[in-house]
This record gives C-alpha cells, structure tokens and sequence, in this order.
C-alpha cells in the first residue's frame, strides 16, 4: 500500500518536471525572440503562436479532430489486424516463412516513401490517409507480439504438456497474456507511428486535418500557424502515446509492478 | 549395504535399457544410453550427477516429454506413450504465470488437465495452508519469495493428487536455509502421501537426506553407475546429516564421482 502511493508519487513527480521543462522553455523561447528580434516567418514567439489559435480556435480543433479520427481508427485496425497476423505467424510455419519475411523485409524499407503510392492506388482522401497509417503502426505491432507469443518460457510449455494442456489452453492461458507486455510496447510505437501516417497521409493525399493545414500555412509562408499545428500535433501525440501507457497500467498490473523493482 | 541394489518385483516405473539421442548441428548427441531402473512405487528415489549426465533427460522421458529412441519405459505395466496419467512435476525455474493470482496458478493443474476448477479449490487452499502459504492465496508470484513461489510451485503439482511426483533440481536456486526447510517439507508431504518421488539434484546431502534410494549417474554416455538404499530411520530430522551413518552415504557419492573424476577430493 504505502510502496505503491510512493511510486504514484514518483511518477506525478515526473509529470510536474515535464511542465517545469516546458514551462521553462516556453519563457525562455519567448525571451530569446523578443531579445534578438528574431522575425515571425523564422521563429514566432510562443505569445503569438496563441494569438493564431486564439484567432480561429476552432479551425484548428476541426482539422485537429479529424487528424485523432483517422489516428485513432488506423491504430485500432493495426491492433486487430496485427495481432491476428501475429497468432497465425506463431501457430503456423507457413505463415511464419511467407507472411513474416515478408513483413520483415518491408519493414527495412523506409515506408513513408510508399505514400505516394497509395494516392494512385486508392486516391485522394480518407481511405489513403488511413492505409498508410495502418502500413506505418501495424508493423512494430506484429513484431513485439510475435516476439511475445514465442518468448514463453519452455519449461512452462513442458509443465503444460506434462499436464496435457490443450493448444487451446496453451495459447489463451499461456501465449498470450505473455505476450500482452510486449503488445503493449508494440502499440506504444504504433500510435505514434499511426500519427506521423496519419500526418504524411494528409500531406500527400490531403484536403483536410493538421497535417493539411501545416501544408497550406506552409504555402502562405505563415509560419505562425505551422507552429500552431505544430504544437497542437505535439499534444496530441503525447496525449495518445500516455492514453497506451495508462491502458497499460490498468490492463496488466502484474507487468507494470515487475518494471518498477520498488513498486 | 549392498552394492547394486536388490531387482525389485513390484516394480511402478520400470526404465529397461533406454537410450535417447538428440539429433543436432554437431551431429547426434547422447544424452542417455542403457539405462535401467525400477522404481518402487511408493518410493523416494534421489538422482545425482555431474552437469550434463542425462538427469533432466531422463526425467522428460519418464514424464513423456521426450521419446526415448531405444528401450523402452512401462507405467504400473504399460508403455508409456505420452505424459502419464496422474503425475506432477516441478523443475528449478518455479515458472508461475504472474498474472495469476498463487491460488488461479494451483488451479491451473486442474485445468490443464480438464478438471472443473471449483472441485479443486478447497484442496488447493488446505495444501496452501500445509506449504506455509495460508493468506497468500490472492497475491501475485512477484509478490513472494523464491522461496514460497517454489512452495507454491509444488502445491499446483500435488493438486490432482499425484501418484508420481517429478523433481528437476527444484531447490537449485534457493538460498540453504530456504532449501533445509523445503527438504523437510517436502518429506513431511511424501511420508503422509506415501506419492513416487523422482527427485534431481546436484546437493549430495539433499539426495541422502530425502530418499529411500539414491541413483548415481554419469557422463559420456548419460548412463547409471551405482545405486544404492540409503537405511535412515524416518522422520529424519535436519541433525541427521551431522549422523556417522549419514556421513557413511554422503562419503560413497563423493568417493564415486571422485574416481570418476568428476569431483576432486
Ligand atoms: N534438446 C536437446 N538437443 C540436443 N542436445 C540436448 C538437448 N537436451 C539436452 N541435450 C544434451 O544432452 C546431454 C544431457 O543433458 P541434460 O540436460 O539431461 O543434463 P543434466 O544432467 O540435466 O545436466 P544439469 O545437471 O546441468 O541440469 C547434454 O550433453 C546436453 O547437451
Ligand atoms: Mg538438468
């Protein structure tokens, strides 16, 4: 009881440096470009950048919502697909020499490159934007859970077996809570990863989202209102990759108190 | 005390020549080669040997994890095809599932084996209470000891009531004083059970200690090179081991693994 309020308190702890660093950081950004008159299409001032918001609040918000749609769904199809491509991988060896060569192979290619190729295949729009979303996060979920699901200790599956355990039960009480750990770690990665495709989708298969506004503020040479979907995006991603951590924290306490030996 | 032990009649477990190969890289390995042993049932039987001699290997093809390649392994009779019925193991490494709770791990038994779970429940907290472990029935594996997670470790092997129990070195990584009241536990629990015990170790006083008969194995091929009974009255108490008659069995591993050379004196 008293360990795990102390590792609560370590962690709010850490929550409170990271807004003293951002605090401080944003002070002192807005110090420097007053001090040396840095000019607003270089580096806008932080007062200025909430000024834009401010401007046209809801713009942002908009674009900023839909940009979480479209994060928030191809993550959710990267989970459900990949951990069924995972349980395959690991139960059949024709699937482990096709099907995860393959992904291996791929995943050395650096896959914003394919964008473009999305756009032909499936044009502008939602459905673009979310295939290379997908294509960018599913990949470092397949892999952890794969790991996960073969990282059971042998001796466990010898106890099962000795005690005649079905593949059933092998799998669903034994695999995959294994591997639930490292699912996690893979879906951490991959929200982030669905982001930045979420992010490059709108870049080149756009019309609307942060992404898309970055692109057009781009254009008028407002640097003022790249730096508010900037900082935006920066939020948003920090959100996400803590909602996954949280989840985590819930769904396997047993994992979460092993990480921390004090806890 | 007679050299080779007396051929038993009655015998449980009856291991007559076998033989296991491992194929491998390097060309196929022989792990155990003419290996004869009858075992009693009812009888805690103790096997030493040096690091590589074919223990573990033996016990997984007595508990029908591995196939022996020649030979042949009978059970109260018939050829063993596949894990036995009624028996529990328990290796070194205590592998309880850290998402269960240490009574959902006792019961895991029951499952594995396809049990209703609820049947076995009062069991499993009365040999919770035996094993010392009474009030940690919903805590979670790291929340314990090696010790107690090894205690517990046990208690999910004895759940379905055993005949055989198997023991791979399941006190190897505990610390002495954890591992001398585990032996005596552990002896309690055979002397009310009167269960088979195989029991793996590298602890010349913990084989003498425990069994009714000590197995001494060695390496190049993984073969038998001595058994002997070991007449200690019951219930033997932890001083025993400072007895002369003690001394006399423990000095006969030692003097054997040392002309075999694998220990030197
Ligand atoms: N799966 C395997 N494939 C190939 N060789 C194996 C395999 N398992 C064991 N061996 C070999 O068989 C021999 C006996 O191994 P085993 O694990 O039975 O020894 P052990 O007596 O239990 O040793 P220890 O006391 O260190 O646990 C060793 O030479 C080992 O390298
Ligand atoms: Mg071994």
């Amino acid at each position: 009881m008293k360990n795990s309020l102390a590792a609560k308190l370590m962690r709010d702890n850490r929550s409170l440096d990271i807004v003293l660093v951002l605090l401080g950081t944003t002070i002192l950004w807005e110090l420097a470009v007053r001090i040396f008159h840095a000019p607003a299409i270089i580096l806008p001032p932080p007062s200025a950048i909430w000024a834009a918001f401010m401007h046209s609040p809801w713009v942002f918000i908009r674009n900023m919502l839909y940009t979480l749609m479209t994060t928030g769904i191809a993550f959710a199809i990267s989970v459900v697909l990949g951990v069924i491509m995972a349980v395959g991988i690991v139960q059949s060896k024709f699937l482990e020499r096709t099907l995860y060569t393959l992904l291996i192979a791929i995943n050395s290619v650096p896959k914003v490159a394919l964008a473009p190729l999305f756009v032909i295949w499936l044009g502008t729009g939602a459905s673009s934007q979310l295939a290379v979303a997908v294509m960018l996060a599913i990949f470092p979920i397949v892999i952890n859970t794969v790991l996960g699901l073969r990282s059971v200790d042998p001796d466990m599956l010898n106890l099962a077996k000795a005690t005649r355990a079905s593949k059933f039960d092998i799998i669903y009480k034994i695999r995959v809570p294994n591997a639930l750990p490292s699912l996690f770690s893979g879906m951490k990665v991959g929200i982030s990863f669905a982001l930045v495709g979420a992010i490059v989708g709108e870049f080149v298969a756009g019309g609307r989202g942060l992404g898309f506004l970055v692109l057009t503020a781009q254009g008028q040479f407002d640097t003022t209102r790249v730096f508010v979907s900037l900082v935006l995006l920066g939020i948003m991603g920090t959100i996400l990759f803590y909602a996954v951590d949280v989840a985590e924290r819930i769904a396997l306490p047993w994992h979460s108190s092993q990480r921390q030996p004090n806890a | 005390m007679n050299m080779m032990a007396s051929p038993v009649t009655d015998a449980y477990l009856r291991i007559n020549g076998a033989g296991k190969t491992y194929p491998s890289k390097h060309g196929p390995v022989v792990a155990l080669s003419d290996v004869n042993l009858d075992v009693r049932p009812g009888e805690f039987l103790s096997v030493v040997g040096p690091s590589g001699c074919g223990k573990s290997t033996l016990l997984k093809c007595v508990a029908g994890l591995e196939g022996i390649t020649s030979g042949n392994i009978t059970v109260s009779g018939k050829p063993l095809m596949g894990p036995p019925d009624g028996m529990g193991v328990v290796f070194q490494r205590d592998v309880l599932l850290d998402w269960r709770t240490i009574l959902d791990n006792v019961l895991l038994q029951a499952e594995f084996l396809g049990h209703p779970r609820e049947q076995y429940r009062d069991r499993a907290l009365q040999l919770l209470e035996r094993f010392g472990l009474k009030g940690y029935e919903n805590r979670h594996p790291w929340e314990l000891s090696g010790g107690m997670r090894q205690r517990a470790s046990i208690c999910r092997a004895l759940l379905c009531d055993p005949e055989l129990l198997l023991m791979d070195e399941p006190f190897g990584a505990l610390d002495a004083m954890t591992r001398d009241d585990l032996n005596v536990e552990l002896a309690r629990m055979w002397q009310e059970t009167g269960k088979t015990v195989i029991f793996i170790t590298h602890s010349i006083s913990e084989a003498v200690f425990l069994a009714d008969r000590v197995v001494m194995m060695s390496r190049g091929p993984g073969r038998i090179v001595d058994i002997f009974d070991v007449d200690l009255p019951r219930p033997r108490p932890l001083a025993i081991r400072e007895t002369d008659a003690f001394g006399v069995y423990a000095q006969r591993i030692r003097h054997h693994f040392a002309e075999l050379g694998v220990l030197h004196e």
